[in-house]
């Protein structure tokens, strides 16, 4: 690895390419300090990268050889229908979950950042939530959705409602894991706060002398100024929804009738409960591709709404 | 906000100021109750009198304490067993981490050496790859050819190699911490290593304290690969334990449930409250320079 990286940087003004005796043992010393990362990244990405791509076009379960598929593993994806059933799923859920995720964090940070008595208290209890991921809330949330006892279903009944069967009806599931998400907003709302508190006073300032109501000053300064953040919480928003596993797993393992089977957890059952392992890692592919497509039209897409000065003058 | 001392404010302008912080805190709080419902009735509910009938309308705030409910999760299961895996899970996970991505960070920050930034642009570019992709040869390579299914080997022998977002962390905190003592320390001869060990990984305490904290939490909470690697239940980590307990017979009661669930939590509410501000400031920067 290190002679392979050596090679051809060009040295501008030393003669070779490490320089003095003490440069090359520096340089040495320096692949030494970075080994870790290089064994790990040969070991657990590169090879595993590798790998993967090749299996994606084979049929493999362990204990067999592989058995060359071409391209059938990827022809076969579009046709089957549960691959179609389960990008809906998770399409449905990143398009709802994300921008309400992102709006309401937004709006408890506007709250957060009037200078209010006890915003760390406040800041807590929003925060706390996103401490706690996958199992925990699966579990606790599956009685929170619970038709008879759940605690959601008795505030309907308070408002006279009828409360929906959420875990049981088809119907109603997404809906649940959706407001189940929006619990976990705490983290965005920690970044928002910080990027608000970012913006410089003097443009809120020189806005009031003119005369721009706080609508407009939230409208015209705020929003762009924290437009950059916006843009990397929306991107990490959807690289995590589209590997959302674990609730579903747990809450309602992808029921009922395939109304939570997200993405993730059908490629985990090809992967691990049928085997079907080179199926699944075109299934894997399919996923990154969709992640590496809507980051790059987000950031293609970006300067038209995100401000970049924002950050910089900071 | 919209304080400017000099003007005299007309009582129209109290009045506004008066209705809009009756707003802001009537929202605050309204939305802070529905933020922190879930835990007072978690633990509300784990504390129920066994076998006491479920029902409207559901109680926010114990009025009964009884203790037994969590007795029986470690009757119930191996509690202490799982909990035990969870603790050497995430330690070992958590110092491989702290200990490679410093290692590799000061290297990334500290040295010269061809094809640095080339190597570490490779780095950040790794972030982008979906953990789904590696995961099915990853599995064959621990399982198949390490022989390593039903060890704890596959959950914390990657943290040794260099977890990438740490590196990134770490390296950009190295960057800021002034290269006078290092130059020093160099001339009175001392090696690299040393300078890493006694001047830089002292300075960077908050750094790896953030570090720490968000490695122990992922650690934790992970389900996904503790589930593929582990079958045996003797090795069950407690977020597997937690899912078992609930599918198992007998488990299904929402006092059980909300007991194991507590516990399982709060080793994570306890750490957050001793450290939140590495936590707080560990988000910001992810968040804002990530």
């Amino acid at each position: 690895m290190a002679h392979a990286a050596a090679a051809p940087v060009a040295p501008a003004r030393k003669r070779s390419v490490f320089g003095s005796p003490l440069a090359r043992r520096e340089a040495i010393v320096g692949y030494l300090f970075i080994s870790p990362w290089l064994i790990g990244f040969v070991v657990f990405l590169a090879g595993p990268i590798i790998a993967s791509f090749v299996l994606s076009f084979t049929r493999y379960s362990p204990g067999r050889d592989p058995v060359w598929l071409g391209l059938s593993n990827y022809t076969r994806m579009f046709s089957d229908d549960l691959f179609y059933h389960s990008l809906r799923v998770t399409s449905v859920y990143t398009l709802f979950s994300v921008p309400l995720g992102l709006i309401i964090a937004l709006g408890l940070a506007v709250l957060l950042n009037q200078k209010v008595f006890g915003q760390r208290i406040f800041r807590t209890i929003f925060y706390l939530p996103s401490l706690i991921s996958g199992v925990a809330v699966a579990i606790v949330f599956a009685w929170i959705f619970n038709a008879r006892f759940g605690i959601i279903n008795y505030f309907l009944s308070l408002l006279g409602l009828p409360g929906p069967n959420w875990l049981g009806d088809p119907e109603w599931t997404m809906p649940a894991f959706i407001l189940m998400s929006l619990w976990g907003v705490g983290g965005t709302v920690v970044i928002f706060i910080a990027a608000l508190q970012g913006v410089p006073t003097e443009l809120y300032e020189a806005a009031e002398l003119d005369g721009a109501g706080s609508w407009k000053r939230f409208w015209h300064i705020t929003l762009p100024m924290i437009s950059p953040v916006i843009l990397f919480s929306l991107i990490t928003g959807i690289i995590g929804t589209f590997q959302t596993f674990a609730v579903s797993y747990i809450m309602t393992g992808g029921g009922p009738a395939n109304a939570s089977l997200f993405y993730l957890l059908y490629l985990y059952r090809n992967a691990f409960t049928w085997f079907e392992m080179g199926y699944a890692s075109a299934l894997a592919w399919f996923l990154f591709l969709i992640i590496l497509v809507c980051t790059v039209i987000l950031l293609r897409t970006s300067d038209l709404w995100v401000h970049y000065e924002g950050l910089a003058k900071k | 906000m919209g304080a400017i001392t000099f003007r005299r404010h007309s009582a129209q302008w109290y009045a506004r100021r008066t209705a809009r912080a009756l707003v802001v805190y009537g929202l605050l709080i309204g939305l802070g109750a529905i933020f922190i419902l879930p835990f007072l009735w978690s633990l509300t509910s784990s504390l129920r009198e066994t076998g006491a009938p479920l029902g409207f309308p559901p109680q926010f705030l114990p009025t009964q304490f009884n203790w037994r409910n969590y007795v029986r999760v470690f009757e119930m299961i191996p509690f202490a067993t799982f909990f035990r895996n969870s603790v050497i899970v995430t330690t070992i996970a958590v110092f491989g981490e702290l200990l490679s991505a410093s290692l590799v960070a000061f290297g990334f920050a500290r040295l010269r050496f061809p094809g640095r930034n080339l190597l570490f642009i490779l780095l950040l570019s790794t972030m982008m790859i979906p953990y789904p992709v590696t995961m099915i040869p990853s599995f064959i390579l621990w399982v198949r050819g390490l022989g390593m299914a039903n060890t704890f080997g596959p959950l914390v022998l990657p943290p040794f190699f260099g977890p990438a977002f740490s590196i990134f962390l770490l390296r950009q905190f190295f960057m800021t911490i002034n290269t006078e003592l290092d130059e020093a320390a160099k001339i009175d001869g001392a090696s690299e290593f040393r300078i890493y060990w006694q001047i830089i990984l002292p300075l960077a305490k908050p750094a790896l304290a953030t570090i720490a904290i968000f490695s122990f939490m992922a650690n934790w909470n992970d389900f996904l690969t503790p589930l593929i690697y582990l079958s045996d239940r003797n090795l069950y980590t407690l977020a597997l334990g937690i899912n078992f307990l609930r599918n198992m017979r007998g488990g299904g009661e929402l006092a059980l449930q909300m007991a194991g669930a507590v516990m399982f939590i709060a080793p994570c509410i306890i750490l957050y409250f001793l450290a939140q501000r590495f936590v707080i400031q560990g988000i910001v920067t992810t968040g804002l320079k990530g």
